[in-house]
């Protein structure tokens, strides 16, 4: 059983009251853009087994979406944070690394710990 | 067998829905202006089931008056916040409303909703928005019991699972 803190009502969801929205942080490419980016946007996913990022909807509450940090194999969850960002926080992504060094997901993880050392 | 709590069906309620920013010192001002009661926080309810103010969502409220009052409590609202961008409607038809009371009230809900129904995790005034069987719907609690809302369209299914849930005999689980 999946429970995720809703970030806007503070709520402890129950997985049946959530609507999965697939992976988290896409970046859409529409027109102008070349036929490998929108081809990346429309089918390249991550699938780790390991910490994912994805996009998850509080159907039977507030209605919002959110996104979550969680481990595809254990089903930790490494937390929660709203929607309106383009990037997880530092926050989580130090907590994440703290227990998965080494962590990478897409442009996130391991570059931006050495980027931030730098 | 006997029953964990009474299930009333309620025949009409007065509801206004109201999406706004709610962090708007106007809005406030309109909501108690309209229902006496301040913006609850996020899962509260103000104020009670005749007259009072369901936190939603963080930009949304449902607003409780008597069923013959609303036109005039939605106007005052509309007249207020004109100039505020705001979703005013309303939407007294759209709901069934249903009253659980009884001694095990709590045992009735928790047996058909994922929450934690437990009396020192949900009390009196605390509302939450929620799956009731396999139907969206909300509740929230008051001294004699619960309230539960949830779309005209499922309340007949909402009140045979209701119904049926209170039927059995109480854990004493949930304090």
């Amino acid at each position: 059983m999946l429970t995720l803190s809703c970030p806007y009502c503070g709520v402890q969801c129950d997985e049946t009251e959530l609507a999965a929205g697939g992976e988290a942080h896409l970046k859409r490419y529409g027109p102008e853009s070349s036929p490998e980016e929108f081809e990346s946007y429309l089918f390249v996913r991550e699938n780790p087994k390991g910490v994912h990022l994805e996009r998850w909807r509080h159907a039977h509450g507030c209605g919002k979406w959110f996104h979550a940090a969680r481990c595809t194999m254990t089903l930790e969850v490494f937390g929660t944070y709203p929607a309106q960002t383009l990037a997880p926080p530092q926050e989580l992504v130090e907590k994440i690394l703290a227990k998965r060094p080494g962590w990478t997901w897409r442009e996130f993880g391991q570059s931006d710990m050495e980027g931030a050392q730098a | 067998m006997s029953e964990l709590a009474t299930i009333t069906r309620h025949a009409e309620r007065g509801m206004i829905t109201l999406r706004a920013d709610l962090s708007d010192g106007t809005v406030g001002e309109a909501v108690r202006a309209a229902t006496g009661h301040a913006i609850p926080a996020a899962g509260k309810i103000a104020g009670d089931g005749t007259k009072g103010v369901l936190w939603m969502s963080p930009d949304e409220l449902l607003i409780m008056v008597p069923y013959d009052t609303v036109d005039a409590a939605l106007e005052q609202i509309v007249t207020a916040l004109s100039g505020v961008h705001h979703l005013a409607v309303n939407v007294s038809d759209a709901r069934a409303v249903f009253t659980v009371a009884g001694d095990d009230a709590r045992e009735v809900l928790a047996r058909l909703c994922p929450v934690d129904l437990h009396a020192q995790s949900f009390g009196v005034g605390d509302f939450r928005r929620t799956r009731l069987a396999q139907v969206p719907a909300a509740f929230w609690q008051h001294e004699t019991g619960f309230d539960v809302v949830c779309f005209r369209s499922v309340g007949d299914y909402a009140e045979g699972v209701l119904r049926r849930s209170a039927q059995g005999t109480p854990t004493g689980a949930l304090g």
